[in-house]
């Protein structure tokens, strides 16, 4: 294709970007959501405790979500055989994960509408399944891409893939699953402690700070058991601007291999260092109650902790364990080079209104929720 | 070989989680344009009793609202789960206006949506209507970019398959976009969704003034309703015959099978209203008015409509081609320079996907026996029956919208909007018909695309994930017993919002009605923002 401005590695490339801002967008902007989903029965106690945690992240938790909603929808359209392999492969961590969404817009809604308390407790159950569980299986899910699924195609480019559920919980992913919950607790306690007073605002504090601290260590261990188990090395020359072909490369695993992008490209380096200076900065701000250090220091901590997982894996996206030949990279598991290039006029339209429009609606409804402004807000959940 | 069960249940996921999606949407897509008109009257006259309308239905646009998000997230994410073979073969062209719908139009609607319901006293009068026409417009550009996806599914225009890659890739997206099918299927759907809102709008407004209950919001909202129906009802049929016409161009399988056309009928072809189906599936004795098929299914009264048995017949020799284009396939993939190959698959490949019809009966669908040719071009026909059905109630509601709300608009004009108990009665019994009708539609237009998942490229059997019948049968069964159990609490909670109807106090103490609307004071919100 002539006509294309951009040549097919590098929109390859830039789309590898965006899927990574997309995820990360998510990460940040449903984190918020999830965390204090997560937190929610036990910063708040009471009734009007509960409400106040609502009514901080209800105005603005669905355009939150449309974040992973895009992310789904970006590895559609980008890449879809990765979307093709990991969905149908993880299948029943996908059911876990959705049941536990479906639960949130409708717990939001329902809850206030009935005021019995029995009604009212198992709705901030159901929103703590809803953020508690996500937090936890997306993190389990990032572990078992290190370690690489059972999956294999035949020349069709049919996919089968051999493993199960139980599988899935490995400890390594377990360990993932925890820096995951980790990060987005304490993210969204660094919400809470900014945007509200008194004892939920002092209990959001204790447990972010525990949270963060809990993060900084699972995140260190995770790094050391990355150095001491196998990782995915392309051993074959690819050519970026070939078509899509996950059958054609060689694949070998070696110990430590995750860690040989730092060796390649030091300014990756980066990536886990701002995780571990952007919690540590969270942490800190948390303690010393500086509530925007603490806000942006969570952000930037995830950021770093996602970062990590993408740069470490780069060029992979999903290696196979059973086929490691088949392990699906950004070269082979992309879409063709106009779909590309259609998809990223559509995003350097639509990404910065939706950037300008967000940052307009959360300064609409900044400030500090408490009871009283509850009660002035006939529409609060 | 593929496993028929896995595909069938499968299958019935896909229609159970779709169908239930499918109960919110259309009420989104009308409710919230009457919200917006009605809160447009508010802005222009200042009258309060329109503001009381807009926070009333909006209660109930929330509630429906957050069923619809529920729901969603879960059709997006079960092409991969699911259809994982589907997801690879077309998600460079069905993935696009999927993840365009996420970009241009949920990100406006959900973002807003919160606002909507939050920035009362945040926002001036004037910005909060443009908060809930972008909240209306985001709607409406969703169910765009998907029925483009879908449109694309029932007509694959603007893409080729590559051989190099194993899978359809875009060759022209503006044909995609402009696909007349999905254009026909825009206007038919959000038409129905208007119509939904009308309908919810009007029946529950009958309800109020058979009762003599706020008899004033009533009384405006019956007036939109009647109005914004009227106009949506027309639409619906004369854009749905549109959806029905362009269908003989692409899609004269599913036609015939409407009608249950199983022999072609000499030109202008009669429409059968009613028909009693034989042993052997066709009509036995059957209902029918002359000429009137014929112009809806080609516009024409010298155009023929092939039955049922002749496509089978060209069938048939599709799939012979298609066979060769596997063939072609195979060499290619195990010898990438191999120019005879490419050049028989360049002839022969929109026929690819008649041959993987074989798929079902043999792994080497190039060595295909007679017998199996037969059975596989059988394959092609859909049910008969259900839909031709289906049809028929869709548009004998389709047909009765029309009339109804050209009576209640003459009565509104003339001013008698609630002097006729029994037809206030009528009205609100009425209530469920447009979901009947709605779900009628995408009966028709999906059971009636089979057996393709994309028409002639991909068979549905083909495209399921190789999943275990344990993950299908847990998956199954969590979402309809999920659902099925927020449905019936979200019906509870409606029920409760109506019966408490819209507040006229702002502060209440009454700790039973922190659910319901209550009025704002009546002085603009601007002042509130200095502050």
């Amino acid at each position: 294709m002539s006509t294309i401005p951009l040549d097919y590695e590098t929109l390859r490339l830039i789309w590898w970007l965006l899927l990574g801002v997309l995820l990360i967008g998510f990460a940040i902007m449903g984190g918020r959501d999830l965390g204090v989903g997560a937190l929610l029965p036990f910063v708040a106690r009471t009734d009007e405790e509960r409400r106040v945690l609502l009514n901080l992240i209800g105005p603005t938790w669905e355009g939150n979500q449309v974040w992973l909603v895009l992310g789904g929808g970006a590895i559609f359209a980008a890449f879809p055989p990765l979307y093709a392999v990991s969905f149908s492969g993880f299948y029943l961590a996908m059911i876990v994960i959705l049941l536990a969404l479906i639960l949130r817009p409708v717990g939001f809604k329902f809850r206030g509408k009935v005021s019995d308390p029995r009604w009212r407790t198992t709705w901030d159950w159901a929103l703590f399944v809803g953020g508690f569980v996500p937090a936890l299986i997306m993190g389990v899910a990032v572990g078992n891409v290190l370690l690489g699924a059972p999956f294999h195609f035949d020349d069709s480019l049919r996919i089968f893939y051999t493993g199960n559920f139980f599988q899935l919980l490995m400890p390594f992913a377990l360990l993932a699953g925890l820096v995951s919950l980790g990060m987005i607790v304490t993210h969204g306690a660094t919400l809470i402690t900014g945007r509200t007073t008194g004892p939920i605002a002092a209990r959001a504090r204790q447990l972010g700070t525990l949270s963060g601290i809990a993060t900084i260590a699972l995140f260190a261990i995770g790094g050391i058991w990355v150095a001491l188990m196998n990782g995915y090395v392309v051993t074959s020359t690819i050519d970026p601007n070939a078509p899509i072909n996950p059958l054609g490369k060689t694949v070998e695993l070696v110990q430590g291999g995750w860690l040989r992008n730092y060796g390649l490209y030091p300014w990756m380096i980066a990536a886990p260092v701002i995780g571990f200076a952007g919690m540590a900065l969270a942490t800190l701000g948390l303690m010393g109650r500086y509530r925007w250090l603490a806000y942006l220091g969570s952000s930037a901590g995830i950021f770093g902790i996602v970062s990590t997982a993408g740069v470490s894996i780069f060029p992979f996206f999903l290696p196979s364990s059973s086929m490691p030949n088949a392990g699906l990279t950004l070269w082979d598991a992309s879409s063709s080079h106009l779909t590309l290039f259609i998809m990223l006029l559509a995003t350097v339209v639509f990404l910065p209104l939706i950037i300008l429009y967000t940052a307009w609606v959360f300064r609409v409804m900044r400030g500090t929720v408490t009871t009283e402004s509850l009660s002035k807000n006939p529409n609060a959940y | 070989m593929i496993d028929m069960l896995v595909v069938d249940l499968s299958r019935w996921q896909f229609a159970a989680t779709a169908m239930y999606h499918f109960i919110f949407v259309p009420l989104t897509l009308g409710l919230s344009f009457m919200m917006a008109i009605m809160e447009s009257v508010y802005v222009m006259t200042g009258r309060d009793v329109w503001r009381k309308a807009t926070l009333f239905w909006g209660t109930l646009f929330g509630v429906n609202f957050a069923m619809g998000v529920a729901t969603g997230i879960v059709m997006e994410f079960q092409f991969g789960m699911n259809w994982s073979y589907y997801s690879h073969y077309v998600g460079d062209v069905f993935g696009a206006p999927l993840a365009i719908e996420g970009l241009m139009a949920f990100f406006l609607e959900a973002t807003f949506v919160g606002l909507f319901f939050f920035g009362w006293d945040r926002l001036s009068k004037v910005g909060h209507l443009v908060v809930t026409w972008l909240v209306a417009f985001g709607a409406n550009f969703s169910a765009l970019w998907i029925l483009i996806a879908n449109g694309w599914m029932q007509n694959p225009v603007g893409a080729k398959f590559n051989p190099d890659t194993m899978r359809m890739e875009i060759t022209d997206f503006m044909a995609v976009i402009f696909n007349s099918v999905a254009q026909a299927k825009f206007v038919h759907t959000v038409s129905a969704g208007y119509v939904c809102g009308a309908i919810f709008v009007l029946s529950i407004s009958a309800l109020f003034l058979v009762k003599g209950k706020h008899v004033e919001m009533a009384k405006r909202s019956a007036v939109v309703a009647a109005s914004f129906g009227l106009a949506s009802a027309l639409s619906v049929v004369v854009l749905g015959d549109e959806s029905g016409y362009v269908a003989t161009e692409h899609q004269i399988m599913k036609v015939s099978a409407l009608e249950a056309a199983f022999h072609t009928e000499p030109a202008p072809a009669p429409w059968t209203i009613l028909a009693i189906p034989g042993e052997d599936g066709e009509p036995v004795w059957s209902l029918s008015v002359p000429w009137v098929g014929g112009l809806i299914t080609t516009r024409s009264l010298d155009k023929e409509l092939p039955g049922i048995h002749e496509l089978v017949d060209r069938a048939q020799d599709r799939i012979r081609s298609g066979m060769v284009a596997y063939e072609a396939l195979k060499q290619i993939r195990a010898d990438g320079s191999n120019a005879e190959a490419r050049a028989v698959f360049e002839e022969t490949w929109p026929d690819l996907g008649y041959g993987l019809l074989l798929k079902r009966y043999r792994d080497d669908v190039q060595n295909a026996t007679d017998e199996e040719i037969v059975q596989a071009a059988e394959d092609t026909v859909p049910d008969v029956w259900p839909l031709f059905w289906t049809f028929r109630i869709m548009m004998g509601l389709g047909f009765f919208f029309i009339a109804f709300f050209g009576l209640w608009f003459y009565r509104a004009s003339r001013g008698w909007i609630d002097t006729n108990k029994p037809l206030l009665w009528f009205t609100v019994f009425l209530l469920p018909t447009p979901w009947i009708a709605i779900e009628s539609g995408w009966f028709i237009a999906e059971f009636g695309r089979q057996p393709w998942v994309v028409e002639g490229v991909l068979p549905t059997f083909y495209a399921a994930s190789g999943l275990q019948v344990m993950d299908l049968v847990l998956s199954l069964t969590f979402f309809v017993l999920l659902y099925t159990v927020l449905l019936v609490i979200m019906v509870m909670l409606m029920v409760r919002i109506i019966k408490a109807g819209p507040k006229e106090k702002l502060f209440t103490n009454d700790d039973e009605d922190d659910f319901v609307i209550t009025t704002l004071p009546a002085t603009p919100a601007t002042k509130e923002l200095g502050s």
